[in-house]
């Protein structure tokens, strides 16, 4: 940041800030159109077509192999049918209908990833189709996101790079994989930032996925394109954005991307389907393979596997084995516990916090404490539900006195204090380092004993410190 | 089978390509010509009225053939290894250090990512 | 005692009373096979270990730490490090891998002549093909050089070389057996099934074969083997003879029935006729498509099959495969390509079910002539001189058209020898094999069929001269 401002100065400002508006200007004129495909590894027990153990992360290389998941000749696949009940789940958490008849289908290409040749996969008949799921747009508004599908299939092994030699270890070759396919309904990185992460907290919800993107448990894939603002037809041509290995080179890749593109639609270029990579040192996207080479997969029904029919008992069947959901749950509690938004989104944020904070709730109530108190208590304090059990927490609260501290003439009592009894801070804060503010929260926090809200503590401090 | 029969519609190369085949020219030029009349052979099943016939992919009846979530004990990494052509060994312990050349992968000469 | 002469039954027998041991049983093989393998090439390797009930072993079959491969040079060394599911049971059984069968690469041809490692002889004239693709496999139960033995039939290559090689040969309903292990042609067609000297060798070894394992999803029921149903005779049963196999021209180049065959033929249905059983005129009407929807559902899975022989986690370089294999694969991958799907693969597929649909009626009494069995030629041609055919693949692939229309459908089938015909070079007999299809799941009533037929004719007592001259019965 500093060394642009000088920069500024010496180029002149009005130039750069043309610039800005010349990008400003086009921007508006065109608007992104994105679609996003997820993958997401299944957490079973064994693989999706062999007996093996599915949990090959960090285990010696092809320790986790059988002839069916090293495609040895003559070995068959045979379905597991909890990676289907799980996939299930999902079309269904997703909204998605639940297709009556399902079929896999091999994959056909080579790469030496990939043991048989083919990958087994759904393609004409997938498992869930038609869903939708809600995001959060920039503005705080709520985007619907139209889901294509959800299907079935297995991973493949993985390659490392060794100078002129490629290693390959099949341990995860086979492992179930279910693929999220969205419509091109994304016009913001923050929607992808928000789908991307309300479905890890929906996989986690489900129990059937730890969906960490580090471990690969979840992987991303955008197609981009853009088109005039206020047009409805899909462009002609999408870029593809693979093998990109992180969520945050994918959001810059796909940032370029809306960037890069709409300065060759202004500029007259014809746009093309592509697949790009992500360049981490020279931040930029980069051509790795283009519509000519693009790959026939030759489908056609697995006949090693049989169909899978599903009736409506099995769908109900799953149907009630689903969790209430992070959205449900979280509306039940700003009714049922009198919390604001916020607060239900962070104690929803996953299955187990939820659970802790309600059976401390229960608990509470006997002693006379409401949910909201527990509430922020839990929320404020941090507590790591992994190390104390809700009753401990509902004496902890019992014992510092109840509630919380309302009275905003005491609060600024205790924030005077904190800043005259930190001065260095004080200075820093005023010098321009802003997390410093965070040193005096936690004071008043100290004098309050947590009774004290840090957001109102903030803005109180922020205005003394003016 | 609308599809114009132009000379050599049959293409080798492409079908090669697509097929992983490494052919010598030669035989690209006699599969064309063998593989051409054998297509030949098969257009009589344009003859056959089928509009209202279902596909028949598999003959065995079935439906949800499916399995139980439970492991089973995999190949050894030495079974699973036994029949590569080329495979990395155990460095000799005082290379070790220096190359961090791992046993247990199967190697194939370099591939980057498409 | 000719111990090597004596069928499954027999020798089960034999041993059981303790006439000779197993020891002196494989003995008495390996004199055979160390006299007469170097000439018939009818095994790729020999398990010199083996000290159970000896049997051959088509090389598509995976046996743990016995090389197998395929016929092809794709495979030279590969050793698998898993049985396949069909071994596994058979050792249960007390029979052990005397030796892996020499067979067409990967299983397609119909001749034996498509070996990387030499073609396999016909015992009976030492100058013909024994048929394909399970080559070996019949060369070795027709020169008594195992007990039994299995081969795989994807589209006549279990029963074919049965019949031109004058012994029993079985291809169970399609989803009866375990293909696990299997090195896969086409997997909606591939079955395992057993090649023996007897009806009654081949209902137990199907017996023992037969049935689920958790393994390959295809497979539901098991076949119980019972004397009694197997001896119960044809009287009162219909047999269905289908005109279309019949009304083939013969002598035109590449195709039609070979006439002294159709005379050889008509005799054993009188036989059969003579036995008790109602002879009935059957229609299968689709039968002159079969051929074509065939070589493109096979190609069709043959090439997505192959694609895994990448020389990488075992075996060679794809240049490596064989000239009818690399011909399947392009045939193939074109078939299922972008464009061509439709057209080809399904419209293929949409065929197959028009062939089923043929004998589902012919079998069902209230759509057709409800008859119990169908029989017929398996062969339109006796055993030919080796080279013959090998220049046109398209003239190979007619030599299919009887045996094809039971893998579509995925009923069983079974070729019992029934008699002898000329060869069209004139020199010598050789056999002549009677094909009984029957319906689904309904191994039990062709194999009586065939039991009633082989017990009131004495074909099964002719032996080969294992010499380039056939010797007239």
């Amino acid at each position: 940041m500093d060394s642009r401002s000088s920069s500024l100065s010496d180029l002149g400002v009005d130039d750069l800030r043309g610039n800005d508006e010349r990008v400003d200007r086009i921007m508006n004129k065109y608007e992104p159109v994105i679609g996003l495909e997820v993958h997401v590894e299944l957490n079973t027990k064994s693989k999706m077509f062999c007996r093996c153990s599915a949990d090959y992360f960090g285990k010696e290389p092809n320790t986790h192999t059988c002839p069916v998941c090293l495609g040895l000749p003559g070995a068959l696949p045979y379905i597991n049918e909890q990676a289907i009940n799980d996939c299930i789940k999902i079309g269904l958490a997703l909204n998605c209908k639940i297709s009556k008849i399902s079929l896999f289908e091999r994959k056909n290409y080579f790469y030496p990833d990939l043991p048989k040749g083919y990958q087994i996969s759904q393609y004409r008949w997938p498992l869930c189709v038609n869903g939708w799921i809600n995001v959060e747009g920039k503005d705080g508004e709520e985007v619907k996101i139209r889901i294509n599908r959800a299907h079935q299939e297995e991973d493949t092994g993985k390659l490392t790079h060794k100078g002129a030699d490629t290693l390959i270890d099949f341990n995860r070759s086979g492992v179930p994989l279910v693929e999220i396919v969205t419509e091109p309904d994304f016009r913001d990185v923050a929607e992808i930032r928000d789908y991307a992460k309300k479905l890890q907290q929906l996989f986690r919800y489900l129990g059937v996925s730890n969906a960490d993107m580090e471990r690969g448990d979840m992987r991303l894939e955008a197609n981009v394109s853009v088109r005039p603002e206020g047009t409805e037809g899909l462009p002609n041509y999408r870029v593809e954005l693979k093998n990109i290995n992180s969520f945050r080179f994918m959001v810059a890749a796909v940032e370029y991307e809306i960037k890069r593109q709409t300065e060759a639609h202004d500029a007259g270029e014809k746009l093309s389907l592509e697949t790009r990579g992500w360049d981490e040192d020279k931040k930029c996207t980069y051509l790795q393979r283009s519509k000519e080479e693009a790959h026939d997969y030759r489908y056609f029904p697995e006949p090693d596997l049989r169909e899978i029919r599903i009736d409506t008992s099995d769908v109900e069947k799953l149907q009630v084995q689903l969790p209430e959901l992070p959205r449900v749950k979280g509306n039940r509690f700003e009714e049922k516990y009198s919390l604001s938004k916020q607060q239900a989104v962070i104690l929803t944020e996953s299955r187990q916090l939820a659970a802790f904070f309600e059976e401390a709730v229960k608990d509470g109530k006997d002693h006379g404490l409401e949910a909201k108190t527990v509430a922020n208590y839990i929320i404020n304090r941090k507590i790591n539900i992994k190390e104390v059990l809700p009753a401990q927490v509902v004496i902890e609260i019992r014992d510092r006195g109840m509630g919380v501290i309302e009275d905003l003439g005491e609060l600024e009592k205790m924030a005077k204090e904190a800043v005259e009894e930190n001065p260095r801070v004080v200075e820093d804060y005023q010098k321009g380092k802003k997390t410093a503010i965070q040193a005096l929260i936690g004071s008043v926090m100290k004098k309050s004993q947590g009774k004290a809200e840090p957001e109102k503590i903030k803005k109180i401090l922020e205005r003394l410190l003016k | 089978m609308r599809k114009p029969k132009i000379i050599g519609f049959f293409d080798s190369k492409k079908v090669a390509r697509l097929a992983n085949l490494p052919l010598t020219s030669e035989e690209e030029e006699k599969y064309s010509e063998q593989l051409s009349k054998i297509l030949d052979y098969i257009e009589q099943l344009n003859k056959v009225d089928t509009k209202d016939v279902e596909p028949t992919f598999n003959v065995s009846g079935q439906a949800n053939v499916m399995r139980k979530d439970t492991m089973d004990v995999c190949l050894p990494q030495e079974d699973a290894l036994s029949n590569a052509p080329q495979k990395k060994n155990a460095v000799p312990a005082r290379l070790a250090a220096k190359r961090a050349v791992r046993q247990g992968f199967f190697v194939t000469k370099g591939v980057f990512k498409v | 005692m000719d111990i090597t002469g004596l069928t499954l039954a027999e020798t089960l027998k034999a041993l059981k009373n303790k006439e000779f041991s197993l020891e002196e049983l494989n003995k008495a093989y390996f004199v055979r096979i160390d006299k007469y393998n170097t000439e018939l090439n009818a095994y790729l390797n020999i398990n010199r270990g083996n000290s159970k009930i000896p049997a051959a072993i088509k090389d598509v079959i995976s046996t743990r730490g016995i090389p197998t491969t395929a016929a092809s040079k794709i495979l030279e060394g590969f050793i698998p490090p898993y049985d396949a599911t069909v071994i596994g049971k058979l050792t249960e059984q007390g029979i052990g891998v005397i030796g892996k069968t020499n067979c067409d690469e990967f299983a397609m041809g119909s001749s034996g002549e498509n070996s990387a490692f030499g073609p396999t002889k016909n015992p009976w004239d030492l100058n013909k093909v024994p048929g394909g693709s399970s080559s070996g496999s019949a060369a070795a139960v027709s020169a008594d050089l195992c007990v039994f033995a299995l081969g795989s039939d994807t589209g006549g290559s279990i029963r074919q070389p049965a019949s031109l090689c004058g012994i029993v040969g079985l291809k169970p309903t399609y989803g009866r057996v375990s293909r696990y292990g299997l090195m896969a042609m086409a997997s909606s067609l591939d079955q395992i099934g057993p090649i023996t000297k007897s009806v009654e060798d081949a209902t137990l070894v199907l017996d023992w074969i037969s049935g689920s394992d958790g393994y390959d999803s295809n497979v539901s029921k098991k076949f119980t083997y019972s004397e009694d149903k197997l001896k119960s005779g044809v009287k009162g049963l219909k047999v269905g003879v289908p005109k279309e196999y019949f009304a083939v021209p013969a002598g035109r180049q590449g195709g039609g029935l070979d006439p002294k065959i159709k005379k050889v033929i008509e005799e054993a249905i009188k036989k059969l006729e003579e036995l008790g059983a109602e002879i009935v005129e059957v229609s299968l009407p689709h039968s002159k498509y079969a051929l074509a929807a065939y070589y493109i559902i096979v190609p069709s899975e043959v090439s997505s099959n192959m694609a895994r022989y990448d020389g990488i986690r075992f075996g060679l370089g794809r240049e490596n495969i064989g000239a009818e294999v690399k011909r399947r694969i392009m045939l193939g991958t074109f078939a299922l390509s972008s464009g061509y799907y439709d057209e080809y693969y399904t419209k293929a597929a949409r065929i197959r079910t028009l062939v089923k649909q043929d004998f589902e009626k012919a079998f069902d009494p209230s759509t057709g002539s409800g008859v119990d069995v169908i029989v017929g030629p398996v062969s339109p041609t006796t055993a030919w001189n080796i080279g013959e055919k090998i220049d046109d693949p398209l003239t190979m692939y007619l030599q299919d058209v009887y045996t094809i229309s039971a893998n579509l459908a995925g009923i069983p089938g079974l070729s019992v020898p029934c008699g002898f015909a000329h060869a069209p070079d004139g020199a010598g007999l050789l056999p002549v094999g009677l094909q009984i299809l029957g319906k689904q799941w309904d191994e039990e009533t062709i194999l009586r069929v065939g039991y009633a037929y082989e017990q009131s004719t004495d074909w099964r007592k002719e032996k080969p001269s294992l010499s380039s001259r056939t010797c007239p019965p």
